[in-house]
């Protein structure tokens, strides 16, 4: 350290024998010039000038594993008093448990915490739910303002994003389909090609990650912020019911935004799609919109279906993650980052689920 | 060695847009003193202490700290400086990803010389003298109260026994006996390490309790400097309601008059 200053402090320690003779300061910054000297030492502190707590702190240490101190001012003496007095006392250590132990205690933990996860999850879907009773009920109460403000936020703003990622995605699927069935003279069933996989799968998967990506962080971190600044408990003492107030408008305009968004998402896909196939293989827009007719609409459906379920989905996790947001805002970021992370690993696992069941319903 | 001026403010004016917070304001804080700072919300006592710590810039004046000018120093001097003081903001301002130990740790960390144990040792002692239980140690700052933080902000600020504490309400939030010990343990302090302290406070128990020195803050500087007894003869308005209103009655109460 460079201090630029006259009065730099400074320990000398001279040992003679069994005892260190010091003399200067004895204070933080030269603390680490003891550290030579054992523990038992006598210590003669005569020549001492200035002494502070982490001093008065060494010495204490010290006197306590037998060392002997002489020399002590009357000053220095009440403030190694007052050290003294206030050494902490460690609580009594608490024994720990074997390895194997610790192991199947985190595991259970673990397990124990998804489970919870979970259950919580459920009883999220299950307060909204009856927050929305409660709104149509008492229709005076109905948070409609915020519905809208939320529908124009979740839903009209990730449209331009919702539909340039479709188109791409649409002269994707007609460049690479185009190119393997063009090694069979089938090139017109690019058209079937993209029109699946784009009605069923991907229009609504993608757009699901997106809106999770973008909405899940949102709702967490707005709800988590009001929470983490203790408004929601301010709402509660109010009479203001946060399902109804805050949860309710954000699950509800994604569950009607995201069919929506999907819709979207399916015209731009299949427009991009059909722009591809005209300019790789020369399928006219009038002969992609024939052949179009003849994909069975059950695939739309069945993309559709799902739109609504992955907005509960996306919807209840941000919301739930904003709500254990604590008081600090390390959670807050932490929260935000899950919550994004397990909509969009639920929305995946959510997909899946619904094509066994599919597959199984012959849809 | 008392009585010379630690901290020397003069004609500070700070402000943000248009919004003159200080003009022309001097205030001299003297070694071995606890200097209490009042004055209504918002009149800019978080931004006095600021300024004086270099954390807010000023468009006018000088501050002096322990001889040097704030706001011309080169890196070095200033940590070097920085060293010498130490400061407890409003809330704490604890390091929220860090233990409360850690926390005290953090300035300990620029002694060469101390070995784990004994940074460990200190740490322990000053969160014990904050007067918190051993237990807090291991905690989170989000772990605690909001009294218990304050504490814990206040043993960081102790860490490296500074020359100059700094303090923005330490006893706000505080149950009264917490409020009371926390007053006893900044004059032994004082006492046992000739500090100077810089106490911002709405809290007139603390003004009586442990305060040499007030400085009333009001209509952008300081109106008034002195002892209580002195703040009582003050006619200005605002002073006389300040220290005559119910509650400074209430304090003064049992408090042998001083005049
Ligand atoms: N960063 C900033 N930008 C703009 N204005 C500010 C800023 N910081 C403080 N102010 C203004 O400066 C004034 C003084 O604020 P300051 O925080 O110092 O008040 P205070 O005296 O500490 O009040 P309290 O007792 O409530 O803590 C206020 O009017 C505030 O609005
Ligand atoms: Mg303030």
């Amino acid at each position: 350290m460079t201090v630029a200053d006259a009065a730099l402090p400074d320990l000398s320690v001279k040992v003679v024998g069994h005892r260190a003779i010091l003399s200067g300061h004895l204070v933080v910054w030269t603390l680490g010039k003891l550290s030579d000297t054992p523990d038992a030492a006598g210590i003669d502190l005569a020549g001492v000038v200035r002494m502070d707590t982490a001093g008065a702190w060494e010495l204490a240490r010290r006197r306590a594993a037998g060392g002997t101190l002489t020399g002590l001012s009357d000053h220095h003496a009440g403030l190694l008093a007052t050290v003294t007095r206030a050494l902490p006392v460690p609580d009594p250590a608490v024994k720990a448990p074997p390895w194997w132990s610790r192991i199947l205690d985190g595991t259970g933990r673990r397990v124990a915490g998804a489970l919870a996860y979970l259950g919580e999850l459920t009883e999220y879907l299950g307060r909204t739910l009856a927050a929305l009773g409660r709104g149509l009920r008492h229709l005076s109460r109905f948070p409609a303002t915020s519905l809208i403000h939320h529908c124009q936020e979740t839903g009209l703003r990730a449209v331009p994003i919702v539909a340039v990622m479709s188109f791409l995605i649409g002269v994707v699927l007609a460049f690479q389909g185009s190119d393997q069935l063009r090694q069979f003279g089938a090139e017109v069933f690019v058209v079937d090609l993209i029109a699946i996989s784009i009605l069923r799968e991907l229009g609504i998967l993608l757009t699901a990650i997106i809106v999770a990506g973008r909405t899940a962080s949102a709702l967490t971190a707005s709800i988590g912020s009001m929470k983490m600044r203790q408004e929601i408990d301010a709402m509660r003492t109010l009479g203001l019911d946060p399902d109804l107030v805050l949860v309710l408008p954000r699950v509800l305009a994604l569950v009607l935004m995201l069919p929506i968004l999907g819709l979207v998402s399916a015209l731009t896909g299949l427009l991009g799609g059909a722009v591809m196939s005209w300019i790789e293989l020369g399928i006219s827009p009038a002969v992609f919109v024939a052949r179009l007719a003849d994909v069975s609409v059950s695939h739309a459906v069945v993309g559709l279906i799902k739109a609504p379920v992955f907005a509960l989905i996306i919807g209840v996790i941000g919301c739930h993650a904003g709500m254990r947001v604590g008081q600090d805002a390390e959670s807050l970021g932490r929260m935000t980052s899950s919550a994004v992370v397990s909509a969009i690993f639920a929305v995946i696992i959510a997909d899946a689920a619904f094509s066994v069941f599919f597959a199984q319903v012959g849809l | 060695m008392n009585g010379d001026p630690v901290v020397r403010v003069r004609g500070l004016r700070t402000q943000f847009g248009d919004h003159v917070v200080h003009d022309g304001l001097d205030l001299d804080l003297r070694r071995g003193e606890i200097l209490g700072v009042v004055g209504g919300s918002g009149t800019g006592k978080s931004v006095l202490l600021r300024a004086i710590v270099g954390l807010e810039a000023c468009q006018g004046g000088t501050i002096e700290v322990l001889g040097k000018q704030i706001g011309t120093l080169s890196g070095p001097d200033r940590r070097a400086l920085e060293q010498r003081w130490g400061v407890m903001f409003q809330d704490g301002a604890l390091f929220s990803s860090l233990t409360v130990r850690e926390n005290v740790e953090v300035p300990l960390k620029a002694v060469a010389g101390l070995s784990d144990a004994q940074r460990q040792g200190l740490a322990e002692l000053k969160i014990s003298m904050a007067g918190l239980p051993w237990k807090a140690n291991g905690n989170y700052p989000s772990d605690l109260s909001g009294g218990m933080r304050k504490r814990a902000g206040l043993a960081r600020a102790l860490a490296l026994d500074p020359e100059i504490v700094f303090l923005d309400e330490p006893t706000a939030g505080l149950d009264p006996i917490g409020a009371s010990a926390f007053d006893k343990l900044i004059v032994t302090l004082r006492d046992a390490l000739n500090l100077s302290v810089f106490l911002v406070t709405h809290d007139l128990d603390t003004l009586h309790a442990c305060c040499d020195r007030v400085a009333v803050l009001a209509e952008r500087k300081v109106l008034a400097t002195g002892t209580m007894a002195q703040m009582l003869q003050v006619d200005h308005p605002w002073v006389h309601e300040y220290f005559h209103g119910p509650r400074a009655r209430a304090a003064t109460d049992g408090i042998p008059d001083k005049d």
